[in-house]
């Protein structure tokens, strides 16, 4: 079966998650992203195409590479499903959202950047079935995006990477304006933000970066529902080497309980006491 | 806190002690009073008085004593961890003595001289007249061919009928009331027209001397601690002896008037049960909260009982049941249930008789005490209902998540559903709870025995080799033909359903004869006093005496049955990757060799546990052909058969006695467990095993096991406790009966296998039990290492 280019790759749906938002959720993480973060934990879901995994401790060299692997040393992510297929799946587990407050979670990748008219049509089935979607977002793509699926979206995960311009531009390959520029509009739009912050010691973590977040979220009169600060962690590093590709972040180091635990702090003076260390 | 070192007080962590590192043994002195009892009586008087006499001079001679420190007394034996033989039942040879006492894992040190009281009293005496040499001599050869097969198992061949639980009563009346209505009884026999009149009789005054024969023993212990405190010089212990006197005058004969002696009256109940027969599954309290409930009240009212006493009472109850070991077991019987644990099973919460919230202070106690003792007995589990608070559950949850599997937790609602459906009122469905590993009762009126395990997916192997067994290397079942002569799977699934009807028929023939051998010769008088109708029926509890009478056949191995049929039908029948012939020989050589049959098979192949339609239809075709084939049956005591899945220990022997599966199980190796996945076969987390799972009608079971295993990071934190909770809700919403957690990384596991010395205190959920992880056997430790761990 060959690649459909209109529907987005999925990488991995993942049920009983329950630090993508409130509840027991099902999340589905879809492939492709206009950043590329350096210390990305899901570099699989980076680039939109099909592209294959290849686990080297898996592989017994049994030579027998053309029948399809029998041990599981290659996995090739091109799954797809159409819109009504994937919602049928995510609402099998519709009695855990409804007992615990849960839902899904649309993942990636950039959720944003996918087709759009496919992502509405998944949310608005998921949505009359009485299903709370929230997505993950990193906020870069055109507003346009947003404004389509803001009739069926409970809630944004929305990231603020780093507020120095230059830092993000050199970290993520891209210029930070319009991720804030939407969030700004997200919120005029009285959307539920839960703010996550993903922090790496020595290079984001500072308290000036933290106050620049504080005085944005003034300034805009941004009020997130939540403030999550995510520490760096390295889990995602093995895939590289399983994509054939090299790791960047390998100096990377996550920030100290005590220095998060300050950070915590300093939102919660600000006025920010829905801030908490972990998704 | 030190493992060995937990309880609220020195005397609890003395006591505590004391049960731990005492070694089980064997203790032969009931044997040898029982044989002395039989020589001189026997032929002179009926079976049940002969059976009252026996436990009435037991209980007159019995070696007692008070631990020091107790405040609940009453041993089984001599001591604690002092285990009774029972040679009526089973008369242990001596090689069986000698593997008791030399065996690595479950052992009972035998002293040199029980050797020699076994040699020339006991074996003499019981060998030909003892159940297991009658039940074994009216088997017929296909019974004893599949049983010797592992085709199924047999509960009553080594240990009595039970199966029970008490009931509010016990806590509400006294030995003489019991016997007023015995009086009563006996009084209104009809000896013109009641042709069993006379039966009834010697019924009735054998449960009237089995009552004295606990007022004895009671009287027996009220002089010990009398004397003791005669001498005791410390004035605190001195007056908790007095108290202990005071106490075993008035209980069990009278009802209590105390909390402590509500708890001790239990106590002398379960010594009765279990002293006059080693019926399976002990005997429990039932919903002990409840019913301690008003007594604390009062007692707290009445200021001589406060918080932590009430807790330091519970806590020297649950040394006493960690004290009494399993009867020593031995061949197929120790392979089903290879464990210490005696499966006394305690329920808390749930609701009230009236259909209210049933949690009550007392309930909370209960789940301090668990989490503080952390011992294998009682086994204890909470009801959880619609109207249970969350602060109860999230509390259970708590304990569970510190991973060694209790609470277990059941669904109120399901357990009073599946006794309605099974006949029970609504009053003593609500009375109702489960007891042993899940099973359910109404509690104080109902025999629900256990009659043994079905090996499902052994069925099929016999399926696919024209009914021939290709490890025992005989021919067991139908010859309907070998796995390539049946051309579609329907034709297959066809005959695996003839298959399982014709074994079932043995079984319950089996079963049926076994009853009857029970009913004649080992009447349990002392429980019928306890088991509502006994005495106004003038029947005893083995004969059809109780208000309901219930026998189960408990299915094992369901995950693999249908990974087994999933297999087949789609590579063989719809997708045709192999042919039947492949597949069979790919199994032949254990999948050596065949790596694209394997992969196929096991990778590549629909499997239960992952909330796919494919297999989780087949689970429910097989479930339901196993339900259509049990339930309904007629059981010699008036009531019928029904079915549980359940395993115990008995998926990893029903694994031993099985080739390699088509689903691409080795040889060998464990078949799943309870209604759990295949190992490894689930692999989209926990909503997807419950889905799957609830799929199964539940209702229509007398109870269901699901083990679920987490690493600690996903139920760590506040957030990880409330979706446990919002896991189990769901599952209950779904009509699931059970489910139980394993809170362990597989690194810690991995560990204590190897380091067996440094975690002698780690203990891991099996199934429907806790146990040792180093009590047990190096099959069922790779079993649990292996059972997939939910992880994100």
């Amino acid at each position: 079966m060959g690649w459909k280019e209109q529907l987005p790759v999925i990488t991995n749906i993942q049920k009983y998650s329950i630090h993508d938002g409130p509840g027991i959720r099902t999340t589905v993480f879809l492939k492709g992203c206009p950043l590329s973060c350096l210390w990305c934990h899901n570099p699989e879901t980076q680039k939109f195409a099909p592209e294959e995994v290849w686990y080297e401790e898996r592989c017994v060299g049994c030579g027998k590479c053309q029948e399809g692997c029998y041990h599981n040393a290659r996995e090739r992510l091109d799954r797809q499903e159409p819109a009504e297929q994937l919602a049928k799946l995510l609402l099998r587990d519709q009695a855990f959202y409804e007992e615990s407050g849960g839902g899904v979670t649309l993942s990636g990748g950039e959720v944003m950047v996918q087709n759009v008219d496919y992502l509405a049509a998944l949310m608005k089935k998921l949505h009359r079935a009485g299903v709370s979607v929230m997505i993950d977002t990193c906020g870069f793509a055109p507003f346009a995006n947003f404004e389509k699926l803001l009739p069926w979206t409970d809630a944004w995960l929305y990231d603020i990477k780093w507020m120095d311009p230059d830092g993000h531009r050199r970290c993520t390959g891209q210029d930070n304006r319009l991720i804030l520029e939407n969030l700004c509009r997200l919120s005029q739009a009285g959307q539920t933000i839960y703010l996550r912050l993903p922090l790496i010691a020595g290079l984001n973590d500072s308290r000036k970066d933290m106050e620049a977040v504080i005085r944005f979220l003034q300034d805009n009169h941004i009020l997130p529902a939540k403030i999550h600060l995510l520490p760096y962690h390295d889990i995602g590093k093995d895939k590289y080497r399983r994509l054939n590709r090299t790791y960047e972040g390998d100096s990377f180091l996550a920030p100290s309980g005590e220095h998060l635990e300050e950070l915590q702090q300093l939102f919660a003076k600000s006025g920010f006491g829905n801030c908490q260390i972990g998704g | 806190m030190s493992e060995m070192e937990r309880g609220m007080n020195e005397r609890v962590r003395r006591l505590r002690r004391q049960s731990m590192e005492t070694q089980p043994h064997m203790y032969s002195e009931r044997a040898a009073i029982e044989t002395e009892v039989y020589q001189k009586y026997e032929g002179t008087m009926s079976v049940p008085e002969l059976r009252a006499a026996f436990l009435y001079e037991y209980f007159s001679r019995k070696t007692i004593c008070i631990n020091e420190g107790e405040l609940i007394v009453g041993e089984k034996g001599d001591g604690p961890q002092s285990s009774p033989t029972f040679p009526e039942l089973c008369c242990h040879t001596l090689h069986d003595l000698q593997v008791m006492n030399d065996r690595e894992l479950i052992s009972f040190k035998v002293k040199p001289e029980d050797f020699k009281l076994q040699e020339e009293v006991i074996i003499p005496f019981w060998e030909k007249r003892s159940i297991r040499n009658r039940i074994l001599s009216h088997m017929t050869p296909e019974w004893k061919a599949a049983y010797e097969s592992g085709i199924f198992t047999e509960f009553m061949e080594q240990r009595g009928p039970g199966h029970t639980v008490g009931s509010e009563n016990i806590f509400r009346m006294g030995m003489n009331d019991y016997k007023k209505e015995i009086d009563e009884a006996l009084a209104a026999l009809d000896y013109l027209h009641d042709p069993e009149a006379l039966d009834k009789k010697c019924q009735l005054n054998a449960m009237k001397l089995a009552a004295d024969a606990i007022i004895v023993l009671a009287g027996r212990y009220a002089d010990l601690a009398e004397e003791l405190a005669k001498t005791q010089e410390d004035s605190i212990r001195k007056e908790e002896l007095q108290q202990i006197a005071i106490n075993c005058r008035r209980v069990p004969a009278e009802r209590p008037k105390t909390y402590w002696q509500a708890i001790q009256t239990y106590w002398f109940i379960h010594l009765g049960v279990t002293s006059e027969l080693n019926p399976w599954d002990s005997y429990s309290p039932g919903r002990l909260d409840q019913h301690l409930n008003p007594y604390y009240e009062a007692d707290l009212e009445a200021g001589i009982l406060d918080e932590d006493r009430a807790k330091e009472l519970l806590e020297c109850l649950w040394v006493k049941f960690n004290n009494q070991p399993a009867p020593p077991k031995v061949g197929i019987t120790l392979k089903e249930s290879s464990t210490y644990t005696d499966f006394a099973n305690i329920n808390t919460g749930g609701i009230t008789p009236d259909g209210e919230d049933g949690v009550n202070d007392v309930s909370y106690l209960i789940l301090d005490c668990m989490d503080e003792m952390k011992l294998l007995q009682p086994s204890s589990n909470v009801q959880i209902s619609r109207k249970t608070p969350k602060k109860f559950l999230l509390r259970a949850c708590e304990i569970a998540r510190k991973g060694w599997g209790q609470p277990a937790f059941y669904n109120t609602e399901a357990i009073v559903q599946e006794l309605l459906t099974a006949g029970k009122t609504l009053d003593d469905a609500r009375k109702g709870g489960t007891s042993g590993c899940v099973e359910t009762g109404a509690f104080g009126n109902e025999a629900y025995i256990l009659t043994g395990y079905f090996n499902l997916p052994k069925i099929f192997e016999l399926t696919l080799y024209n009914g021939y067994d290709n490890v025992s290397k005989r021919q067991l079942g139908l010859p309907l033909g070998y796995a390539r002569d049946f051309r579609t799977y329907e034709e297959l699934w066809e005959a695996y359903q003839k298959q399982i009807a014709y074994f079932a028929d043995i079984k319950v023939a089996g079963s049926n004869m076994i009853e009857k051998i029970y009913a004649e010769y080992m009447p349990a008088p002392f429980l019928s006093i306890l088991t509502n109708d006994c005495i106004a029926k003038g029947k005893d509890y083995n004969a059809g005496g109780a208000r309901y009478n219930t026998n189960y056949i408990q299915g094992v191995g369901i995950g693999t049955i249908t990974d087994c049929l999933a297999a087949v039908k789609y590579h063989v029948y719809d997708r045709k990757s192999f042919t039947m012939e492949e597949l069979i020989a790919a199994m032949e050589d254990n999948f050596q060799g065949h790596d694209r049959i394997y992969h196929l098979v096991s990778e590549k192949s629909p499997k239960y546990g992952n909330d796919e339609p494919y297999a989780d239809q087949l689970m429910k075709d097989v479930f339901n052909c196993y339900y259509e084939t049990v339930t309904g049956r007629p059981n010699m005591k008036g009531g019928t058969y029904r079915i549980d899945m359940l395993p115990t220990t008995c998926h990893v022997y029903f694994g031993e006695v099985m080739m390699a599966s088509p689903n691409g199980r080795l040889a060998h190796k464990p078949v799943s467990e309870g209604i759990s996945p295949e190992k490894g076969a689930d692999r989209f987390g926990p909503t997807a095993v419950i889905r799957s799972a609830a799929k199964m009608d539940h209702l229509k079971t007398g109870g269901t096991l699901l083990n679920q295993k987490f690493t600690p990071s996903v139920v760590a934190g506040e957030n990880g406790l409330e979706q446990m909770a919002n896991l189990i809700r769901t599952y209950f919403s779904l009509d699931g009966h059970h489910i139980q957690f394993n809170v362990i990384d597989r690194q810690t596991l991995i560990d204590a296998q190897n380091h067996p010395e440094e975690y002698k205190d780690l203990i891991v959920r099996v199934a429907g039990y806790s146990d040792y992880f180093r009590n047990l056997s190096r099959a069922l430790q790779d079993e649990i290492i292996m059972r997939t761990e939910q992880s994100f």
